[in-house]
């Protein structure tokens, strides 16, 4: 009996028909186990490895390499503060310090209550928003302490489900269509199984995010400070010229 | 003192309401590079790019026209286009695909159209769940439009984009790296040689890796021409380029300057761009381009952003990064976090780097936590030298791939600007800077 | 651009300053070696891909700019390259490398494997810098942790250097271990629970450049000063891999592979590697043993005396007794491939000469036809290897012949070699084939005629599709420089399907064929005349009766029986004496039933072996064999290759040599086989068969003969032109590489010698008779006198439940119940479950789900096996292992049947 649902196992296949070889899924493959059962579990590694042709000692070996997969179970939420120099010239250790005595735990360890698992991570490329944080790879910039508690809050609360879906899911969004140019690299697939229309366009987290947000005008706190990732990119349009 | 800031080419929709939909796209017009190229043949959309002289903004600088022309002649041709940004304090494809993944799609179908691709790979950055989520989006909404996919806007032209997630580890964005981690298998940068993907690439074919932001400029290139584009900037540096600037600056954030336009002080000070450093303190140093890259003193701050001003200066622009540290930032610190960063992200494979890195890392680490020796600066900088002999600039390289030679910048720049720093930690036991908690979290790390 | 020189074509390069001519293609750090300059390396192999991984070979090549540090592993030679291995620059790039590399090793050289032949310990006092400037914490990994149950890890002495990853999986194809983690927390492992078992993991300990990969049977056994080494041939299967064989204290404690160039490459399978244990078993036959005349088993009549100790004298009496009072048609000698080839002469000398009987068969119908294997036109395994077409109609190559199945993989992976199979069921070889023809069982050699057909097929060839068999047969028909490998693809089909596919593939023009027979030196036995009408020298009885009646007197004027004729005969009452010659017919034949019968009603049983097996149980005198490692002799592979089998070990007791033992009998009967020493042996041997006259002893002990020579048809012997020397880093702890640098005195016997350079002819004397041949014309002459009369007894029967009867394969697993596996503590449990494998769909018309126990019933017994269902095999086949403990499958087999049919039953649980 494969591990995978139905459903997963479907969405997986999808993801093999999308390459020249069938190993290359196996990164994508990953994200989805993952988001299934929250870390790459054993059972759905061996999934895997029969799916792509793999031994599990493969698969394990090459998704051991990237932080991203967590080979033990974690908590609901993983936080990952950055460290490294931009954050950590903006006062990223002091934060952090501050977030693992609130949380009770260590870069590495989980709460107690399975809430949020702490990480010490290196760039998360929001060195414009430092120190920033992501929990489970949704970016939260320009953090402090006091942000740290009101996010805290809101998350435990339930108030960021919609923003922040449980730790693996990565992209919400499917592809909405197979292979269609065929050529060299191979024949058209047809359409994908299972399009989710209404996911294939605009998520409810995407919707909720503003972009781009000038930085420290905390439109609605820490739940909805976006990646104001081109706060300042070049001049805006409209002072342009 | 006001900065010259010249033409948006690349963020000209950041402004823009919802600027990563179709809709957005559309009215600003999104696509017509493409439709525009499609007229043409391919080989002279790549003679346009080749006449822009757009230059890689990846970090390499490589020339991206002659990239496409080394290209060895077989089928199937492949794209993959980069966007694992993860070089520390560079976040501007971030922006770029987040705030207008449509014109990534565009830049990458006109590269396609050119070098007849049979198939195109976005490799995101995989923390980047928003940036995945819109480009995935975009490209929902691109092949409906007929953008990607079959028969491009009924020119006959068919290719596929697929967007790839990465996982979490800095060396993929190495071109190689990526490449392996594509085909699914643990990031190692391939040896050279082969020198090139363009020969050897993806799955053996010959794979032309261009990065994000250099995809996003040739929208731009074919509709403006390349003439318009190579106007701007001088010499070898041509066109705009995206610059993240962070660290100690009143208004960190990304960019987009003309080249060889703005100096580096115009860049940390202007009220428009950084807007000066932080609480008006002293400029310590800065790192010019990623913390591959050896830092600049006050003494650099006039030096134009034009990748050859700064390799004549002895360091490299690399990917547009700039991080600024003023008076209050720990030189050792700093150097130590960099060399941390290279420890944990080495891939492993090359003894000097995989040893190297952990040994730098925990000596430097030694001595922020005040147990240093003063044998320990001689010390480490035998260490660098034995990863990359000479430890110079631009440095040798005796590994697989550049990270190693990366190792010693921040170590030997740190060492050398900074000793007494350095020596001051050693006599006094400790760090002079605070606040120090950096200790208190690490304990555990 | 300069056009790239063809592979091998010499190329100028600058080494040190001195010009030295490398080949292209070639890397520059093997090009140094063969030069004499060696740049020392940790994750470079010769027989890998190279990696350029751990820094360590870094040279300076002149560039455009220059000198600059590249590593010499990694870089092709090119004409005019222009390299320094040593200056200050290389020399403090090595030094920093090692450095590097010591900062996380632990310092436990004196509790270490590895400690005195580790290369890391030697580099560093050869290279490396005086003392640590490392002061911080070393990487800590919990100390060793198995990763199968033959090979641990101590992760804390990897230097990841990944040459065990990369052995299995680029050479072996068994990523069962892979790299884990990154950076400096990079591990090797294999998955949780899954141990990384393979057919070739001792290989990865070999090849750890130190002590982190360990292997359980020589943990802690020796320290390697005290080790003793000599340099032989592995005897557990007929391919024939150079190994150094080590001791401590008179006992074989490691076997390691040595890179023979034509053969093995530096690889040995795990059995080959591990079996050394049964050398040191305790049940090692010693003394002779012989039934003393009082049953003790009281009363019930018939009950034979227990096996007592005897003397030699005493023991070799009565088995004179017996033989002298028996017709020589009477007597049959069964076995013999476990014998050097010396041994197998004697001994068939002594059978036809003295005995005289021509009843010798060295294989136990379990093979080929040796006439037919005499006689096919031979390939050697690099010939198959660079073929561009080989055709597998053979047992599972990988687990029979393992290293043969590594060069065959090599060849089809990187070589450009397509392979094509024919077998009942799919083999470990099976997914590197460009089609593999799934024939019902027993109608083998329907299929190899359409191969061999000129016409195009239109309809399906035994249950194979046609489309399927003309593709392969047009495959076969455009592709000149066919090799075939020819063995039996199953064990319960008869050999006769086997024998008629080579015959009919012999027609194909060019052909040449590789033997898959397994059994240790069953082509030295064949060679030597261990073989119903094949005299030494691979000639027939009729052509060579003349010749050798000259050189040993009268010999038997008919052919005599195979191993299934004698057991048949004894099994009727008609045998006097069986001589097993280091066989177990009980437990090997196909045909169980045949053979009990046989022992049990033949009138005197001797059995000449190193332990009691299964068939010794109805021995009346069993004599102790010296075997591999304990006694010197040659020996001679697939190719016919004829390589040297070295001495390290006394022998147990009083066991000898079996040559020793043919001669002694023959003295006792009173004649003089001439057989007073192994050297009286062989020039006996080089004047009697010309196909041996130029394989001189000599040679075979030189550094220059360790490949050995092959023995070709035309009487000529082709010794390879040039031996590398031992690269340390790949066959670390091998040191007999350097005890015989050179062949003794001059190399008297030249490449390629002529025929007849060999026997003096003088007038008067008869013309050495030619070698077997078959080939186009004569195939209805060659015939198949081994071959038991085809004769399928039909008598498909719908098995209860309606399934239909199904048709028995029967494969050898590598590890099965064989005495030496059984005799070696650390494998004895390796051996594959005993399970029957059906297709789903017949598993599913049983109603019986996996795991459930089923009766197979043939004619000739029945027997009890849990079911799997396996989807490569074929609807309509039972795939059972042969020979695993618990089971044997020989019970249900009849030789004398194209095809063993079972019919299956599904057992209520708990009956
Ligand atoms: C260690 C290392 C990390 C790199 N990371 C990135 C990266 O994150 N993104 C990127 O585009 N290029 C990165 N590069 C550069 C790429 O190897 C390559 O030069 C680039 O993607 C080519 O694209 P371009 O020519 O358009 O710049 C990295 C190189 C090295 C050596
Ligand atoms: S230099 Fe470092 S990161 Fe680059 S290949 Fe070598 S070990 Fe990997
Ligand atoms: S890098 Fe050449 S031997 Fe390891």
């Amino acid at each position: 009996m494969p591990h995978l649902s139905e459903d997963n196992l479907e969405r997986a296949r999808a993801l093999v028909a999308l390459y020249p070889e069938k190993r290359s899924a196996l990164i994508p493959a990953l994200h989805l186990l993952q988001e299934q059962d929250g870390y790459v579990s054993p059972e759905g590694i061996e999934d895997v490895a029969e799916l792509l042709g793999l031994t599990p000692a493969e698969v394990r070996g090459t998704a051991s390499f990237y932080d991203m997969f967590h080979l033990e179970p974690v908590g609901k939420y993983v936080v990952a503060v950055c460290t490294n120099i931009a954050c950590m010239l903006a006062g990223a250790y002091e934060l952090l310090h501050h977030i693992e005595e609130s949380l009770g735990t260590h870069p590495g360890g989980t709460t107690e209550d399975g809430m949020f698992t702490l990480e010490d991570a290196e760039c998360l490329a929001l060195c414009g928003n430092a120190p920033c944080v992501t929990v489970n790879w949704r970016y939260f910039g320009d953090m402090t302490p006091e942000r740290w508690e009101a996010l805290a809050e809101d998350l435990r609360a339930g108030r960021l489900d919609a923003e922040v879906p449980p730790h693996g899911t990565l992209c919400r969004v499917r592809r909405s269509v197979g292979l269609l140019a065929g050529g060299a690299a191979g024949g058209a697939t047809g359409p994908m199984p299972a399009v989710d229309v209404t996911t294939s366009r605009t998520t409810p987290a995407m919707a909720s995010t503003v972009l781009p947000a000038p930085a420290g005008d905390g439109a609605g706190g820490a739940a909805s400070r976006s990646p104001g990732t081109g706060a300042q990119a070049g001049r805006q349009a409209g002072e342009g010229s | 003192m006001s900065a010259q800031i010249g033409p948006q080419v690349i963020t000209s929709r950041f402004g823009l309401s919802e600027s990563w939909t179709l809709r957005a796209y559309l009215g600003s017009g999104g696509y017509e590079g493409l439709r525009k190229a499609l007229t043409m043949a391919p080989e002279d959309v790549h003679k346009a790019t080749l006449d822009s002289s757009i230059l890689g903004r990846g970090g390499a600088g490589f020339d991206a026209g002659r990239k496409w022309g080394m290209l060895r002649k077989a089928e199937p041709v492949y794209l993959v286009v980069n966007g694992d940004e993860s070089e520390p304090a560079t976040f501007k494809d971030h922006a770029l695909i987040e705030a207008d993944p449509h014109q990534l799609i565009e830049g990458a179908l006109i590269c396609a159209y050119a070098i007849r691709a049979a198939r195109v790979f976005i490799y995101v950055r995989g923390e980047m769940a928003l940036g995945l989520e819109r480009l995935q989006s975009a490209l929902n909404e691109a092949y409906e439009y007929g953008a990607v996919g079959a028969n491009i806007f009924g020119s006959g032209f068919s290719v596929d984009v697929v967007a790839h997630p990465g996982a979490g580890a800095y060396i993929c964005g190495e071109e190689t790296a990526l490449l392996e981690s594509l085909e699914g298998k643990r990031g190692y940068p391939r040896i050279k040689p082969p020198y090139y993907p363009a020969a050897i690439g993806l799955y053996g074919a010959p794979t032309v890796v261009n990065n994000v932001e250099t995809l996003s400029n040739l929208p731009f290139v074919v509709r403006n021409g390349s003439e318009a584009f190579h106007a701007l900037g001088e010499g070898a540096s041509r066109g705009t380029k995206m610059m993240a600037l962070s660290g100690h600056v009143r208004r960190p954030g990304n960019y987009e300057l003309t080249f060889a336009d703005v100096t580096f002080r115009e860049l940390i000070y202007d009220p428009a761009l950084g807007g000066g450093v932080r609480e008006d303190r002293a400029l310590k140093a800065f790192i010019p381009g990623g913390v591959s890259a050896p830092w600049f003193g006050p003494q650099h701050l006039d030096i134009p952003l034009a990748n050859e001003k700064i390799a004549e200066a002895g360091s490299m622009a690399g990917s547009g990064a700039v991080t600024v540290m003023d008076e209050t930032a720990c030189a050792v610190r700093a150097a130590w976090r960099i060399s941390r960063f290279f420890h944990r992200e080495s891939c492993g494979q090359c003894t000097p780097c995989r040893e190297g890195s952990g040994w730098v890392d925990k000596v430097m680490r030694r001595i922020e936590d005040g147990n240093g020796r003063e044998a320990d600066l001689d010390l480490l900088m035998d260490i660098c030298d034995n990863i990359s002999p000479g430890v110079r600039w631009p440095p040798a390289q005796t590994t697989i791939c550049v990270l190693g030679p990366s190792i010693p910048s921040s170590v030997a720049s740190g060492i050398r600007m900074f000793k007494d720093e350095f020596l001051e930690h050693i006599r006094l036991g400790g760090c002079p800077f605070p606040p120090d908690r950096l200790r208190a979290s690490l304990a555990h790390a | 651009m300069p056009e790239t020189p063809e592979r091998g074509a010499a190329v100028n390069i600058t080494l040190d300053g001195r010009p030295v001519v490398a080949r292209a293609g070639e890397m520059l750090i093997a090009a140094a070696e063969r030069a004499g300059t060696y740049i020392p390396r940790f994750c470079y192999h010769p027989r890998m891909k190279p990696v350029g991984m751990c820094r360590m070979c870094l040279v300076e090549l002149k560039g455009p700019r220059g000198f600059s540090l590249q590593p010499a592993c990694y870089v092709p030679v090119a004409e005019g390259m222009e390299a320094v291995t040593e200056s200050p620059a290389v020399k403090k790039a090595q030094d920093g490398v090692l450095e590097f590399l010591l900062i996380n090793h632990p310092l436990d050289c004196p509790v270490c494997d590895k400690g005195g032949e580790c290369p890391l310990q030697d580099q560093t006092l050869a290279y490396g810098p005086g003392e640590t400037r490392f002061v911080e914490e070393k990487r800590h990994w919990d100390k060793p942790v198995p990763v199968s149950s033959l090979v641990l890890i101590d992760r804390e002495r990897c230097i990841q250097c990944a040459r065990c990853t990369r052995f299995a999986e680029e050479v072996a194809g068994e990523p069962g271990i892979d790299l884990a983690g990154r950076s400096d927390a990079t591990e090797v492992a294999n998955y949780p629970g899954q141990p990384y078992d393979s057919n070739f993991s001792g290989n990865v300990v070999q090849i750890c450049p130190v002590g982190a990969l360990l292997a359980k049977p020589y943990r802690f056994r020796a320290r390697p000063w005290d080790l003793q080494q000599v340099e032989t041939t592995c005897t557990m299967c007929a391919l024939g891999c150079r190994v150094a064989a080590q001791s401590s204290a008179d006992e074989v404690v490691r076997f390691l592979g040595v890179d023979s160039d034509p053969v093995n490459w530096g690889w040995l399978c795990d059995k080959g590697r591990f079996l050394f244990e049964a050398l040191n078993s305790p049940r090692r036959l010693s003394y002779p043993l012989a039934r003393r005349a009082e049953p003790v088993g009281n009363g019930s009549s018939g009950a034979r005396a227990p096996l007592a100790e005897v003397s030699w004298s005493d023991a070799l009496s009565e088995v004179v007794t017996h033989l002298a009072e028996a017709r020589g048609d009477r007597i049959g000698v069964i076995g013999g491939a476990r014998l050097p080839n010396e041994d197998a002469y004697v001994w068939s000398k002594l059978a036809r000469s003295v005995l005289a009987t021509d009843n010798v068969d060295a294989q136990l119908g379990d093979g080929l036809p040796a006439d037919l294997v005499a006689g096919l036109p031979r390939a050697t395994i690099d010939e198959a290897c660079s073929a561009p077409l080989v055709l597998l109609v053979a047992p599972d190559i990988k687990e029979e012949l393992p290293v043969l199945y590594l060069r065959l993989r090599h060849a089809a992976r990187e070589g450009g070699t397509k392979l094509l199979e024919v077998s009942p069921a799919a083999t470990g070889l099976t997914g590197l084939c460009a089609a593999s023809l799934r024939y019902r069982p027993g109608e083998l050699a329907a299929v190899a005629r359409a191969l061999s057909g000129r016409e195009k097929v239109t309809a399906d060839v035994a249950g194979v599709p046609a489309a399927e068999v003309e593709a392969a047969r047009a495959l076969v028909a455009s592709t000149p420089g066919l090799v075939v490998v020819l063995g039996r693809p199953s064990l319960s089909e008869s050999a006769s399907g086997a024998a008629q596919a080579g015959l009919a593939l012999a027609e194909l023009p060019g052909v040449s064929f590789l033997p898959a027979l397994r059994r240790a030196n069953v082509h030295g036995a064949i060679d030597f005349g261990l073989a119903p009408g094949l005299l030494p020298g691979r000639v027939g009885l009729a052509e060579g009766s003349e010749w050798f009646e000259h050189h040993w007197g009268p010999v038997p004027a008919q052919p005599g029986l195979s191993t299934l004729g004698m057991l048949d005969r004894a099994a009727a009452g008609r045998m006097d004496v069986l001589v097993l010659l280091g066989a177990d017919p009980v437990s090997d034949c196909p045909d169980r039933a045949l053979a009990k019968q046989a022992l049990e009603k033949a009138r005197f049983v001797v059995a000449v072996d190193a332990f009691e097996n299964a068939s010794t149980a109805y021995a009346d005198v069993v004599l102790p064999a010296a075997i591999y490692t304990e006694r010197r002799g040659s020996f001679t592979n697939i190719e016919g290759r004829v390589s040297w089998l070295g001495q390290k070990v006394t022998a147990p007791g009083t066991a000898r040599p079996d040559w020793m033992i043919a001669a002694e009998i023959a003295t006792r009967l009173g004649r003089d086989i001439g057989a007073s020493s192994l050297d009286s042996v062989w020039a006996e041997i080089r004047r009697v068969s010309p196909l041996h006259a130029s394989v001189e002893p000599d040679l075979l002990m030189s550094y220059r003969g360790r490949d050995g020579v092959v023995v070709g048809t035309d009487g000529t012997g082709a010794v390879p032109a040039e031996v590398s020397p031992l690269d340390p880093m790949a066959a670390h702890g091998i040191s007999s590489a350097e005890l015989h640098p050179a062949p003794p005195g001059e190399l008297r016997s030249q490449l390629h010698r002529a025929l007849g350079a060999g026997p003096v002819l003088t007038e008067g004397t008869p013309v050495p008779p030619p070698p077997r041949r078959i080939g186009l014309g004569d195939l209805e002459a060659a015939g198949t006198s081994g071959l038991p009369a085809p004769a399928h007894r039909a008598g498909a029967s719908a098995s209860p439940g309606g399934v239909p009867a199904l048709r028995l394969v029967a494969r050898r697993p590598m590890w099965d119940g064989g005495t030496l596996v059984q005799e070696s503590p650390s494998v004895r449990e390796l051996h594959p479950p005993f399970t029957v494998a059906l297709h789903p769909d017949d598993l599913a018309r049983l109603g019986a789900a996996g795991g459930a126990a089923l009766r197979l019933v043939s004619r000739r017994g029945s027997l009890v096996a849990p079911v799997v269902g396996d989807k490569s095999v074929s609807p309509g086949t039972a795939l059972v292992p042969f020979n695993v403990p618990g089971a044997a499958v020989a019970e249900l087999v009849d030789a004398a049947s194209d095809w063993t049919e079972v019919t299956v039953e599904r057992l209520e649980a708990g009956s």
